[in-house]
């Protein structure tokens, strides 16, 4: 079915497809329309879960964290200073391997208080073992949060799907909604291997020594560290799960394609823009106007933020001659997190005799700071023709100091 | 040997003996039950059993005399400051190095 809706409506209807059975979640702008909507489709009937309403997006978390560990599927949302709330729980979920479902409808962060839009709150998680997916339009919110659950379900980790709040969450667009038969004959229901038995009673994640010891039946259990580096493991074989999960769908459904990241008129560009979220699709109407004016330049927005598609993000970029990273998010002290990532990344390449592309760094729309297509076009030209380096610092964009 | 092979990939344990080690190590002061003053052994029967149920680590056995299990007992003083009858008392650790020496 085609409808026209908001990005927050488009975000519940995947939930309510995708059969989660446990909704927690405090409002907070802009992430409240999803979950109201969530609170109706449940009081109306529509959706067979519990929805539990909680003080704090740090109890939101904790309620998933129980739900999950019973075996349920469970779903929360939220933005900004709610994300940080929750942070002790963020790292929590994702050590006890809970295959959790987040949109996280990105939103600056306080002080100052903000309500508006840029992708500080999501960025500063990027450490805490969740898997980050970030999408641009209507139709990917819909489709990310069912391809999510599979996801996350399949490596045991946990996922935030991450889009644009207001651009996306409070903008109508035309999308496709999937018929509940096809996406359950997509996503199975959720069955962990383990989950908590009266029956059987048993400690999760309690003290865990720095050492290996022997479990209770004489068998040699992992120490801490060996937990740790399991969820490294895993999200690193995530990259290739989450290309057998987009091809999956994409078979299904017809829509989709490359799992990590999207690209527009890449394929004989000689600098390459890079961006997150909305902004590609923004950045996309510069791409042409460069190109009318003879310049071979193209877009890539990074859909799969961690685990992070190294190897395929350096073959995207690799070779051309220039890389400029647009980012509305800054790791404070250094540069675009990003950036940095996309640094690493290109550094094994081209080991042989080939240059590493030249890497420049825009930080540009923090706190909702209107991003003007002129000022785009201005940042890109530039380093498109300047060939001298930009100076290590990032500049900024739009900013009137 | 390494745990690759270990079913799970989280911490897990299940109630039994010694899931986290052999914690009697980490004794500072060791209860010593004065059996004269232990109300099921004056009654020669169950009863009290204070000790057995506050006891947060289950080191302590229904039993009489109750019995401390000392490779696992932690040391929190909790049974003494329970027992109605102060049948229990804290006795610094370092007291039993040389008993314990001179046993072997």
């Amino acid at each position: 079915m085609h409808i026209i809706d908001s990005g927050n409506v488009a975000a519940a209807l995947g939930v309510k497809l995708s059969r989660a059975q446990v909704i927690a979640a405090y409002p907070i702008t802009p992430q409240t329309p999803l979950t109201e909507k969530l609170s109706e489709f449940i009081e109306s009937g529509d959706m067979a879960a519990e929805y539990v309403p909680v003080e704090s997006e740090h109890s939101a978390l904790a309620v998933c964290i129980a739900a999950a560990s019973t075996g349920a599927r469970a779903f929360t949302a939220t933005s900004a200073n709610g994300l940080l709330y929750m942070h002790e729980q963020i790292h929590w979920a994702a050590g006890a391997r809970l295959p959790l479902v987040m949109c996280v409808v990105n939103r600056g962060v306080g002080a100052p208080w903000t309500i508006w839009n840029d992708h500080q709150d999501s960025i500063s998680q990027r450490d805490t073992g969740w898997m980050q997916l970030y999408v641009n339009d209507h139709q990917q919110i819909i489709d990310g949060v069912i391809k999510a659950f599979m996801l996350a379900e399949e490596v045991m980790i946990p996922i935030m799907v991450c889009y644009d709040g207001y651009l996306l969450s409070h903008t109508y667009m035309p999308f496709e909604v999937p018929s509940p038969d096809q996406v359950d004959a997509f996503l199975p229901p959720y069955k962990p291997a383990y989950a908590l038995d009266p029956a059987n009673p048993a400690n999760l994640n309690t003290v865990t020594m720095p050492d290996v010891r022997l479990d209770t039946r004489g068998v040699t259990a992992h120490g801490y560290m060996e937990i740790r580096y399991l969820l490294q493991e895993d999200l690193l074989n995530a990259v290739d799960v989450m290309g057998s999960v987009e091809a999956r769908f994409k078979e299904r459904f017809g829509r989709g394609g490359d799992p990590f990241y999207e690209t527009y008129r890449c394929e004989d560009a000689r600098f390459i823009a890079v961006s997150l979220g909305s902004l590609s699709y923004h950045l996309r109407e510069v791409i042409d106007r460069l190109r009318d004016e003879g310049i071979k330049v193209g877009i890539m927005s990074v859909h799969l933020y961690r685990p992070f598609p190294a190897d395929a993000i350096a073959q995207g970029l690799a070779d051309a001659e220039g890389v400029i990273v647009f980012e509305k998010a800054l790791s404070y002290g250094y540069e675009g997190a990003l950036c940095s990532d996309i640094k690493a990344a290109l550094y094994p390449v081209n080991g042989s005799k080939k240059k590493r592309p030249f890497v420049h760094n825009y930080i540009l729309g923090l706190g909702g700071r209107e991003i003007k297509t002129a000022h785009l076009h201005e940042a890109l030209l530039n380093s498109c023709t300047s060939k001298a380096s930009a100076g290590r610092a990032p500049q900024w964009i739009g900013l009137k100091i | 040997m390494g745990t690759r092979q270990y079913g799970r990939k989280t911490s897990h344990s299940e109630p039994g003996p010694g899931d986290g080690g052999r914690t009697g190590s980490w004794r500072v002061t060791r209860p010593i039950l004065d059996e004269q003053a232990c109300i099921p052994v004056k009654r020669g029967a169950p009863a009290c059993f204070i000790c057995w149920l506050y006891c947060p680590d289950g080191t302590i056995s229904r039993t009489v005399p109750p019995k401390i299990d000392y490779e696992y007992c932690k040391g929190c003083g909790i049974c003494a400051e329970e027992c109605p009858t102060k049948a229990i008392s804290m006795i610094e650790e370092s007291c039993f190095i040389k008993t314990d020496e001179g046993e072997k």
